[in-house]
């Protein structure tokens, strides 16, 4: 199952790598990244492959909301059916 | 991948324009648990519920957290009960609608729609029971809601349960006087009643429906009036354009969600009901959309002209997102559900009048409006006949959600509280329709043809 992970917040050093460590010790694999900095604000978004993942759904999607809330970013991941079908005909 | 600005986008409408999945509603039939005895028929149908939505809340719980979009509602409605009790001896049906709250809070659900009767023609001897038993089975129960079809374009009017529904509303309102006839908000008389409406408090789940199905309601007026602020002083068709365009993503979510539930419980996808069905917060009002067309405020003249695009706009873009429409699709204009909508009737500037107005081109009618408490129960009638009429003749579905708010005059606030919100109540004319309700019969079926 491929999903989107999106980071939204203030810019500050060691937002990939907490992200990308935290998918891959839960065997996540990132096929494509995307990141912008705009006077100080962090936008990322992350397409990802969620095949190997072993943890539900829901666990991970709360493990990463609790790591941003500890960075103070907005993280969250969606699955990409949802912007598939809302962009996409 | 997608682009950045379309992810933003979706997470913007969530986060900051309430896109939401209004409600999943699973249509259960209940035609089998009909029996010669209350008691029995209560128990049948509490155990064919519990048994078929218990999954129901949190199948909703699981597909919000992984698609990350909030799921308002999960409802279920249910067979009219006039059909399914008429085998049992007893007149009072009060002890099903108890067993439907009853099933209601095990499955964890909010409302439960279906302590129905469908009179437009003529009215059975279960359906005058269970019109009966409406009062005090709201008042006795928290969870359900109850609906009368009333009219049809094909019947006409039914004048003698439109009498009827006049009085049962005002004994609803009385028996649930402490909390200033709340019961009320949980009752409505339609024309034209749809078979397959995912919404409360009007859900039924018709007779040609199958055993089970799952029907979802999207909505998102905030998402419509944030686009349609990018388009200020633009023509119409412009404003046309947009809605159709921010319609279709919106409903392309509702189809979504409403076939990932169908799947996950293995239970068939009936519709999605392409409706804008407006909330108290800020920002989440219908009224706020049509003020963002040029109207100083919602129920000034141009009102009507505006809802209508809107109304069309919505189901042309919609259309095509889904793979079956239904339910009442379109607009809803509740006046205490609306904070643009609560704010016009505050200032005078949207009134009864003007509402009946704007149902002849909205998707449904009259909804939570709170008049005096003294209101006469014919004049209730009166006002569900006006309402029927126009759906009758218009060929589309109309109702009537009306709370005489007892203890109440002209001015004063009713809280509902939650997603119910709050109303102020509104005048109705002071002139007596007695002698019109009193009449009784049949307003015959309009004619189909010299239509002008």
């Amino acid at each position: 199952m491929k999903a989107i992970v999106t980071v939204i917040g203030k810019d500050t050093t060691g937002i990939i790598a907490a992200v990308c460590t935290l998918l891959a010790e839960n065997k996540i694999n990132i096929l494509d990244i995307s990141q912008t900095v705009m006077e100080g604000f962090f936008t990322m978004t992350m397409l990802i492959d969620m095949k190997e993942c072993v943890v539900p759904f829901a666990e991970i999607s709360e493990k990463l909301s609790a790591k941003g809330e500890e960075m103070n970013l907005s993280i969250r991941v969606q699955r990409e059916d949802i912007f598939d079908k809302m962009h996409r005909i | 991948m997608h682009s950045q600005k379309e992810i933003l986008s979706t997470i913007n409408m969530i986060d900051n324009q309430h896109l939401d999945v209004r409600t999943i509603t699973m249509g259960i039939s209940l035609l089998d648990c009909a029996s010669d005895s209350v008691e029995i028929t209560a128990k049948k149908i509490y155990e064919k519920i519990t048994r078929l939505a218990k999954d129901l809340v949190k199948t909703g719980e699981d597909i919000e957290k992984e698609f990350g979009i909030p799921i308002v509602n999960k409802r279920i409605s249910v067979t009219p009960i006039a059909l399914v009790a008429a085998a049992c001896k007893e007149t009072d049906y009060t002890p099903i609608a108890v067993a439907l709250d009853e099933a209601a809070k095990k499955c964890g659900v909010n409302f439960i729609g279906g302590f129905s009767a469908l009179v437009h023609k003529g009215m059975t001897k279960a359906d005058e029971n269970l019109i009966n038993s409406i009062p005090s089975a709201l008042a006795s129960t928290e969870r359900v809601c109850s609906s009368v079809s009333v009219a049809s374009t094909k019947a006409g009017i039914n004048m003698d349960a439109v009498a009827l529904m006049g009085k049962i509303i005002k004994k609803t309102a009385d028996m649930t006087g402490e909390q200033h006839g709340f019961g009320c908000a949980k009752l409505v008389v339609f024309a034209n009643a749809v078979e397959d409406n995912p919404f409360m408090a009007g859900a039924f789940h018709g007779v040609g429906e199958a055993e089970c199905v799952i029907n979802v309601g999207v909505s998102g007026p905030g998402v419509v009036h944030h686009a349609l602020k990018k388009c200020k002083g633009q023509p119409f068709d412009v404003v046309a354009e947009t809605i159709k365009k921010t319609a279709f993503k919106i409903t392309r979510m509702g189809q979504l969600v409403a076939s990932e539930a169908s799947r996950r419980l293995g239970v068939p996808s009936g519709i999605v009901d392409l409706s804008l069905a407006p909330t108290p917060e800020k920002g989440d009002s219908v009224a706020r959309i049509l003020e963002e067309m040029g109207l100083e405020a919602c129920g000034t003249h141009g009102t009507t002209a505006a809802l209508a695009l809107l109304n069309d706009a919505v189901k042309k873009g919609g259309v095509m997102a889904s793979n079956h429409v239904g339910g009442l699709s379109g607009a809803f204009i509740p006046v205490s559900e609306d904070e643009g909508m609560i704010e016009a009737a505050l200032k005078n500037s949207l009134t009864l009048d003007k509402l009946e107005a704007m149902t002849c081109v909205c998707s449904v009618g009259l909804d939570m409006i709170a008049v005096p408490g003294d209101t006469s129960a014919s004049t209730i009638s009166a006002i569900i006949a006006d309402e029927s009429a126009i759906g009758v003749v218009n060929t589309k579905t109309t109702a009537v959600r009306i709370i005489p708010a007892v203890g109440m005059k002209v001015g004063d606030m009713v809280e509902f509280g939650g997603l119910l919100g709050s109303a102020p109540v509104m005048p109705v004319h002071e002139f007596s329709s007695e002698n019109f309700v009193l009449r009784g019969g049949r307003i015959p079926a309009p004619m189909h043809s010299l239509k002008n």
